[in-house]
């Protein structure tokens, strides 16, 4: 345990490391990091924006206000946000076992998936998680919700949870690409999709397709069910209550499924013949 | 049964029958995928004792560089045994990093968008060099491989010579026990191969370095290494030293001699054969393992010579020959 505990926390500074270094290396361009930031805030902005069109001309989307979409929307977006700051650039692993390059990492005495999560690491993702966290702020101030320091707190845990999960999505998806060099493609449309979706309320779309999402791709557990709870609203499938608390459980499942898989991978590498 | 294994230092780095398949699949047809086994390395067991600069060469697909990439733990073997300074690498790759330097020729292990100087801080802080040692290292790489006007160039905006001397400093900031070299002087000038010949030499002498080094250029292992290892097929062919090598291969040497004027072949020169004429150029072969002395003596003194000049053997002649001697390789 303690060695596990020794091993861990040396990855967690390996990654700081290397993140830091590739901060301090975007820093010596201020102008450009300000720019590019403002522009992935933005950009990501767009989104919300096309939702907010939408209640130009309805009251409700799917039996939901402006407000409570708010909520929907910045708590996936700040998750997804904090994901990608963490663990965006593992998809980029699979150029790297393409190219050989990814060699190069197996003979540094860092682990492999610190490497690999922090190589351009980059700031500029800040934008998207600010943009999350004002929809999320106004969202909050805005929807008819009386707040506690518990209903808060569950709201925190939700966000995190969500980062993590989503987290698990991206390792699954730099995994995967071991096996098939050229995955990148199929695991961008998973998340990317994934996360258009969940922007919306669930009533949206079909039984089936929810159904599915909730139970074959964890990533309801991001945002549906908790703040539908947090909405004292019921949820299409009718689970039971306890369901919307799982979140956290569900995280830490994934995460440890998904770091086997990782191990399978970076197991099978086979490097390249130049 | 401790669990730090001692390190015995006749045998620093040891493999027992090591080998590397790998499973291709290949279009045979317009659906059909066709399943080959490549046997990349193919049962190879050597001992190096520490200390030693050992040459590990062979022709293109020999499986030269499939070795190194276990023996630094890249690749897991498909069987065999493995130990380096005591240690499995693929069990305990990231403990091994720590004891070993490596230099892909082909391939850079810095930071391609960073300056060196920045991949080298950063190499620091990986590897938890402490101050002293990191500033009495870099300032050593630095002066012996002319690396001061480099370090705030990014890595991709040098040129393959300067890169190969910035990866070889960075592999070795952190004083590496052992030191895989695949084709380090791929692609240097002259004056470069000669600064990392030397620098290796020196490290060799100064630190006791274990080093393993392929190469294509003869030069390279003729002057740095005092056993030479040749493998063929993922198979070891021959293991000792290189004129041992010369003797197997009966290799060649050639004698270059331009006259006055085009005149017959050189054909009275005992213990050489001519290999070529070009005009009054003319190439004459004779054992590597002869001196080269008393042939020029014997031509100068029977025919009318403008220059001369020795060529060493290729080193995939000598190889090529080695095959030839053995055909159940
Ligand atoms: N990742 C790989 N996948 C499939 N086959 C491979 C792989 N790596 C190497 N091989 C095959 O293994 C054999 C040995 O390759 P290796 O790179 O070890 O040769 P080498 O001795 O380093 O050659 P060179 O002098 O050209 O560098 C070759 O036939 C090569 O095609
Ligand atoms: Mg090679």
């Amino acid at each position: 345990m303690a060695e596990r505990l020794a091993s861990w926390s040396h990855a967690v500074r390996a990654y700081l490391l290397i993140a830091g270094m590739w901060v301090r290396s975007t820093m010596t361009y201020r102008a450009s990091f300000v720019l590019m930031a403002v522009g992935n805030c933005l950009a990501s902005a767009l989104d919300f924006v096309a939702i907010l069109l939408m209640f130009s001309h309805i009251d409700a989307l799917g039996g939901f206000t402006l407000p409570e979409i708010a909520l929907l929307y910045g708590a996936t977006c700040t998750s997804f946000g904090l994901a990608d700051l963490i663990l965006g650039n593992a998809e980029r692993v699979g150029q790297r076992v393409r190219d050989g390059t990814f060699d190069t990492l197996l003979v540094r005495p860092v682990p492999v998936l610190a490497q690999v999560a922090a190589d351009r690491f980059a700031l500029r993702r800040l934008g998207r998680i600010a943009q999350g966290l004002a929809v999320l702020g106004w969202g909050v101030a805005a929807a008819d919700v009386a707040w506690t320091p518990l209903k808060a707190l569950f709201l925190l845990v939700t966000v995190v949870a969500g980062a993590a999960i989503f987290c698990a999505v991206f390792l699954a998806g730099a995994a995967f690409q071991f096996w098939a060099a050229d995955a990148s493609e199929v695991a961008n449309s998973f998340t990317y999709g994934g996360v258009t979706m969940l922007q919306y309320p669930p009533t949206v779309f079909a039984r089936d397709l929810v159904r599915g999402v909730t139970f074959v791709v964890p990533l309801a557990f991001v945002n549906w069910l908790p703040v539908l709870r947090l909405l004292g609203r019921d949820d299409p499938l009718h689970l039971p209550g306890w369901v919307s608390l799982c979140g956290p459980l569900v995280a830490v499942l994934l995460l440890g499924l998904t770091g086997l898989v990782w191990r399978a991978g970076l197991r099978s590498y086979r490097s390249t013949g130049s | 049964m401790g669990k730090e294994p001692a390190t015995d230092d006749k045998a620093f780095i040891e493999l027992d029958g090591l080998e590397k398949v790998f499973q291709v699949r290949r279009r045979a047809g317009l659906l059909r995928r066709e399943r080959r086994e490549v046997r990349a390395v193919d049962g190879i067991s050597f001992r190096v004792p520490r200390g030693e600069i050992v040459g590990y060469i062979g022709p293109n697909g020999a499986g030269k560089s499939t070795t190194i990439k276990m023996l630094t733990g890249i690749l897991m073997p498909s069987g065999g045994r493995l130990r380096v300074a005591g240690i499995d690498p693929t069990r305990d790759r990231t403990r091994l990093a720590r004891r070993i330097g490596v230099v892909f020729g082909q391939r850079t292990t810095l930071w391609w968008d960073l300056p060196l100087r920045d991949s080298y801080g950063l190499v620091r802080r990986m590897y938890r060099i402490p101050d002293a040692r990191y500033r009495a290292n870099m300032e050593r790489c630095v002066d012996l491989l002319d690396l001061g006007d480099l370090l705030d160039v990014p890595v991709r905006q040098l040129s393959l010579g300067q890169r190969m001397r910035g990866d070889i400093a960075a592999a070795l900031l952190h004083d590496p026990d052992v030191l895989y070299l695949d084709e380090p002087t791929i692609g240097l000038d002259v004056v470069s191969k000669a600064k990392v010949r030397g620098f290796l030499r020196d490290l060799n002498a100064e630190r006791g370095t274990t080093v393993l080094l392929t190469t294509h250029d003869l030069t390279d292992i003729e002057q740095l290494c005092g056993r030479v290892m040749v493998i063929d097929h993922g198979r070891l062919v021959y293991d000792g030293a290189l004129d041992g090598l010369h003797k197997v291969g009966e290799s060649e040497r050639m004698l270059v001699v331009d006259l006055e004027r085009e005149l017959p072949p050189i054909d009275d020169v005992p213990g050489t054969r001519v290999d070529r004429v070009e005009g009054p150029r003319q190439w004459l072969a004779f054992p590597a393992a002869r001196s080269a002395a008393p042939i020029v003596a014997a031509v100068a003194e029977r025919y009318p010579l403008v220059d001369l000049s020795v060529r060493e053997p290729d080193i995939e002649q000598v190889i090529a020959r080695l095959y030839a001697d053995r055909p159940g390789l």
